[in-house]
């Protein structure tokens, strides 16, 4: 089932068009990532489907809804999760989490909420005294009081240390198999590489591409490896017909399909030269090598 | 429960764990009134003091609550996102407003319920008082204070609203005729104070509970004024995020 559409989404904010013309949907059941570097107009984009902002053009529609006009409707079924605060300091975190809970007729059991999220033992304790972590654990909480269809997380990771990661993205993935069309928006490469069913990549207000990292990748493999730097690649060529490419001091890319026969000449070729071979990866692209393609390398 | 009520608990839980506000709120108009009344150095030209002090501190007490405590806790809520947080359920912003609006009043009757009998005890001896003018004038107080404050809360910084909201409160205690009589206060001066919520509110009350007003009338009218433009003018100015 189809939770989110936009469709030739525009917002204009004065003369600045920090989203030009965007379509995508988002699918119960999926997280649906929203990617795109630092000012790309995820944020604006999801705030639109929070029903904070109209858009300038276009429409949107979540759950059926329309988020401008109906955002009193959709908030009984909708869970976000803010980029930034939106708790007083001197809250505690079950209080927090009781007091958003009861905003819904059918709220989340607050102290469940706060164990499913990590945060029992640090219950009493206010939002000024809780680690960058436990904050976007309360946050996530939040998100979740309304037990809802569809959720939209804004940087859930964002400045989460690596146990607090997987915690968080073990919630996600567990509100989507039960059914939540979630919606998340992020600049992290990693985090929407192991989250996404989907991506939605934005660059510069426009939609740059659209579809599962299978479809993604499809039609770019490569074989990535590392050995000495300043191989010489013209005598790998004239040697074997592999053409390759230095990408970094030490890291060099093959743009080809990962057969057994060239990998192996790779490997006679660098054994015969004297040169060592390191991580070697054959396959589809990573997620960055993707972004990196389709945004021309503009990762700010 | 009904969620204007989960939101009047969490805005009483707030002002309760509060103590700056509580200060504020109850802590001043108490010291005020026991101060003022037991050392006679205000110029108020009355045999008791505190027959003139005690309805300006009850019009201070309001302002306190409708104005400073309601604009400072609501601007830091516009600054740390609590507001816009709470735009993403299903409170609504008719039920958010009247949540606020049942915070500063409980909190107002629990100052009166302190205040009213402090003043007794300290000799306050109100003639023929009508003590339902007296409420009218602070349901009426409360709007134009609470148009003031969320004026000042919706468009300004947390920490500047803060400032501006405290430095406001001294100016009105000072020129409001609270605690200085308007007849003490030099020409120009008395001519702005005669037109501040905090004058005019302080005017209705000595008025309504047996004190003597300078111009009842002219004070209901300024305050009636206040109360239908400062909360005019919040709704349309207040930005909350």
């Amino acid at each position: 089932m189809t939770a989110v559409e936009v469709e030739r989404l525009t917002i204009r904010h004065g003369d600045f068009v920090a989203v030009d013309g965007i379509s995508f949907s988002a699918e119960a059941g999926q997280v649906t990532t929203v990617l795109g570097p630092n000012g790309a107009g995820k944020t604006s984009t999801i705030e639109v489907c929070e029903g904070y902002h109209r858009p300038t053009t276009g429409t949107v529609r979540v759950l059926g809804f329309d988020p401008a006009t109906q955002q009193r409707q959709l908030s009984k079924r909708m869970g976000v999760m803010l980029q930034e605060g939106g708790v007083y300091p001197s809250s505690a975190v079950l209080e927090t989490v009781r007091h958003y809970a009861g905003l819904y007729r059918n709220g989340a059991d607050p102290a469940a909420l706060v164990d499913a999220v990590g945060l029992t033992s640090r219950s009493k304790a206010t939002w000024r005294r809780l680690s960058g972590g436990e904050r976007q654990r309360l946050l996530l909480a939040l998100a979740l009081a309304a037990r809802p269809e569809v959720a939209f997380l804004d940087e859930p990771t964002s400045g989460v240390d690596i146990n607090g990661r997987d915690a968080i993205r073990s919630i996600i993935r567990d509100l989507a198999s039960n059914g939540c069309a979630v919606v998340l928006a992020t600049h992290e490469l990693d985090e929407a590489e192991r989250l996404a069913d989907r991506l939605v990549i934005i660059d510069h207000g426009t939609l740059v591409a659209d579809g599962t990292l299978a479809e993604l990748r499809k039609g770019h493999d490569e074989i990535r490896f590392r050995s000495d730097p300043g191989l010489d690649l013209r005598a790998l060529a004239a040697a074997t017909g592999i053409v390759a490419s230095e990408v970094g001091i030490d890291e060099y890319v093959i743009d080809a399909p990962p057969q057994p026969r060239l990998m192996a000449q790779l490997g006679d070729w660098l054994a015969e030269a004297g040169h060592p071979l390191h991580d070697l990866r054959a396959g589809g692209q990573r997620l960055e090598d993707v972004f990196r393609r389709l945004i021309g390398g503009d990762q700010s | 429960m009904n969620i204007a009520v989960v939101q009047l608990r969490a805005e009483l839980r707030r002002v309760a764990g509060n103590g700056e506000q509580l200060l504020l709120t109850l802590g001043i108009p108490v010291l005020l009134l026991v101060f003022f009344s037991l050392v006679d150095v205000l110029p108020t030209d009355t045999p008791e003091p505190i027959d003139f002090l005690a309805p300006g501190i009850l019009a201070l007490a309001t302002m306190s609550t409708a104005m400073v405590s309601l604009g400072i806790g609501t601007g830091f809520e516009r600054s740390y996102h609590v507001l816009k947080r709470l735009g993403t359920t299903p409170l609504g912003r008719p039920r958010l407003v009247a949540a606020k609006i049942g915070s500063v009043i409980a909190v107002e009757i629990v100052q009166f319920a302190v205040l009213i009998p402090v003043a007794f005890a300290l000799g306050w001896d109100p003639n023929e008082p009508s003590w339902l003018l007296a409420v009218a004038g602070v349901i009426v107080g409360t709007m134009a204070f609470a148009g003031i404050g969320l004026t000042m809360a919706g468009r300004l910084p947390g920490e500047v609203n803060l400032a501006a909201q405290n430095g406001l409160y001294v100016v009105l205690l000072l020129l409001g005729g609270m605690v200085i009589p308007f007849a003490k206060l030099p020409g120009a001066i008395r001519a702005v104070a005669h037109v501040l919520p905090s004058g005019a509110l302080a005017d209705v009350l000595r008025d309504s509970l047996g004190s003597a007003a300078t111009q009842p009338t002219r004070s209901w009218i300024v305050l009636c004024v206040w109360a239908v433009v400062t909360p005019l003018l919040a709704s349309r100015l207040f930005r909350w995020d």
